[in-house]
């Protein structure tokens, strides 16, 4: 996966947080309960999840990943 | 009564868990400190969360937003759903990586190695710990308010009494963390972690469904009442939105507060890590959303003469609309956000303590391990008194100030830890220009903050005000919060003194850039201690 293509979810996810179209604004009330401004943010949580579990499967670090136990510990402070 | 039972319930888990951790620990400082780097999964997940959430979670957050609105939840909890899972990907992983090849056991080991230099590790060690100082009393402070408001019952005269008077509320939760961490180091933290968070995951929901089913004509009837009287609550009309942006900046400090890095040091396999940044975001939706809701709808459900009593709307809705045995629950929940992050805050400074400091200068070399772990163990029960006995004089004016400052500090000291991980040409002197502008920017906020008047103008650059004291008088930088600036200031402080001063030499670019496979015998360039 391109890292201009993580770069561009990462920013674009940023970008959204800033949702000035919503701040004057109560309605829709969704559930009956949620303001828009505060839906929306609920909505943007659960995107940011995503975009983490994005970037888990297409940039996770592998080459850093040895998947070793710790079974001693490597105290180089001893 | 029923409320306080219930609470007991949980205090004896908690050091049930204290005491099970003990029995299973090994007398080695990594176990103590960092639990022999073991723990792993939904564990990890769960221990981690439970490190960054505090008692503003729940109190705080709902107090906040009776006053100001909706905007709290966008403000500060969806740009940290955001931003401290991608520090945790970025740096959080290759910071456990780092670790576990070089047995570091502290933010301040790893950056004395990786900047060939002990002098920057004692100026981030002296900073870290003045600005997390005020953190472990606040939650003192309010681990004793919850469970003095948690004991209020009307005496015959009609009069509030509390079966928990403030000093012994306090006392208890001193008394509570300082057997779970004395007693279980790491180990313990983690265990009680995980029933923790358990149980203040589960709040929000618990606490919105029952609150809601007694209200009478139900929230949604509230929220309507709300939206045809056109609240400004329910909008964010009152949140100047350079605020909203700036503050997506005040969430890297996370990764930076010592019991959060050296928590990520205890992961027993990188993998922990994905699991932990997938969650986080709905985790503190989780957490946040109803509380915040919760605050605005309470606006109209509990009145209070004064702006600060609002940090009471949760137990008052609790104590108005829900059983007592529920709002006991409710509030373990609560003590459980109190607990879970001043455990590991106690820990952090005791591991940086014994590690940056007694060890380092010879101590361990002294008095072996055993000496290190007494002194380890003997530091957090001096920390604990300390706090206690500044917590009772319950300076919280000041103290919140000092928490605000810490995010901010903290914040802008990302940049120092990035340069380390990604930037090979990063050098100490880079590292130590990005520190003393950090320290010397919080002492400049506070030094304007207490000598402007709210509202002041403090610095006109043509026709905009570039310095100046918000009504509520917080520092405005164009607008903006200081930690922008800040941060901006510590990264080129970073950039130009690395590049004005010597690369670090090439066996350090070797071992932090160049060797991704695990070296058969590893030792740090730096020696282990400054003798």
């Amino acid at each position: 996966m391109k890292q201009w293509v993580v770069a561009l979810a990462v920013a674009t996810v940023y970008i959204l947080h800033q949702d000035y179209w919503n701040w004057g604004k109560a309605s829709p009330v969704v559930c009956g309960v949620l303001p828009v401004g505060l839906a929306y943010h609920a909505g943007f949580s659960i995107c940011a999840s995503l975009l983490m579990y994005f970037l888990v499967k297409t940039v996770w670090p592998k080459h850093l990943d040895s998947g070793e136990d710790t079974d001693t510990p490597n105290e180089a402070h001893s | 009564m029923i409320s306080l039972i219930v609470m007991a319930l949980y205090i004896a888990t908690v050091l049930g868990i204290s005491l099970f951790a003990f029995r299973r620990g090994k007398s080695t400082g990594e176990d103590f400190f960092l639990a022999s780097r073991s723990i792993g999964g939904i564990v990890f997940f769960l221990s981690l969360f439970a490190t960054n959430m505090t008692a503003f979670a729940i109190l705080g957050s709902s107090g906040k937003a009776y006053n100001e609105g909706i905007g709290v939840y966008g403000l500060m909890a969806s740009s940290s759903g955001l931003v401290i899972p991608l520090t945790l990907f970025f740096i959080g992983t290759r910071l456990w990586v780092h670790g576990k090849r070089f047995g570091h056991m502290t933010q301040v080991q790893f950056f004395r190695d990786r900047f060939e230099c002990s002098g920057i590790g004692t100026v981030i060690f002296a900073l870290s710990a003045t600005m997390l100082v005020p953190y472990i009393i606040i939650s003192i402070i309010a681990g004793g308010k919850i469970l003095e408001g948690l004991s209020a019952y009307a005496a015959v005269d009609g009069s509030l009494q509390h079966y928990i008077s403030y000093p012994l509320g306090a006392g208890l939760v001193a008394v509570v963390v300082l057997c779970n961490v004395f007693f279980g180091g790491m180990r313990g933290a983690v265990l009680v972690n995980v029933f923790q968070t358990i149980l203040f995951l589960s709040f929000g929901l618990v606490a919105v469904v029952t609150i809601g089913a007694n209200v009478p004509g139900g929230l949604a009837n509230v929220v309507q009442q709300m939206v045809d009287a056109e609240s400004p609550l329910l909008t964010r009309t009152k949140m100047p939105t350079a605020m909203f942006w700036s503050y997506t900046l005040i969430p890297l400090s996370s990764i930076m507060f010592p019991h959060m890095s050296i928590m990520c040091l205890t992961a027993k396999k990188m993998s922990a890590f994905k699991k932990t940044v997938v969650l986080y975001p709905v985790s503190i939706m989780a957490i946040w959303l109803p509380c915040v809701a919760l605050g605005v709808i309470g606006s109209q459900l509990v009145h209070y003469s004064t702006p600060q009593e609002s940090d009471r709307i949760l137990m008052d809705l609790l104590r108005i609309y829900a059983p007592a045995w529920l709002a006991g629950i409710l509030g373990a929940g609560i003590m459980s956000a109190v607990m879970g992050s001043d455990c590991h805050q106690i820990l952090a400074l005791s591991t940086m303590f014994t590690k940056d400091v007694f060890e380092y200068y010879g101590g361990r070399k002294r008095f072996g391990e055993k000496g290190t772990l007494f002194i380890g163990r003997a530091f957090i029960l001096l920390v604990n008194i300390v706090a206690y006995l500044i917590a009772l004089t319950r300076p919280e004016g000041i103290f919140d100030l000092a928490v605000t400052y810490a995010f901010s500090g903290f914040a802008a000291l990302a940049p120092i830890m990035l340069g380390a991980l990604f930037w090979r040409r990063s050098t100490k002197y880079g590292a130590l220009a990005a520190t003393l502008f950090v320290g010397a920017s919080i002492l400049t906020i506070a030094m304007l903050e207490h000598s402007y008047a709210r509202g002041a103008t403090i610095c006109q650059l043509f026709d905009t005000r570039a310095l100046y004291l918000t009504p509520g008088g917080k520092l405005s930088v164009f607008g903006c919060m200081p930690v922008v600036a800040m941060v901006a200031g510590s990264a080129l402080m970073m950039i130009v003194g690395s590049l004005l001063t010597k690369p670090p030499s090439r066996d350090t670019i070797k071992r932090y850039f160049e060797s991704d496979e695990k070296p058969a015998v590893v030792t740090p360039v730096l020696a282990t201690t400054a003798a």
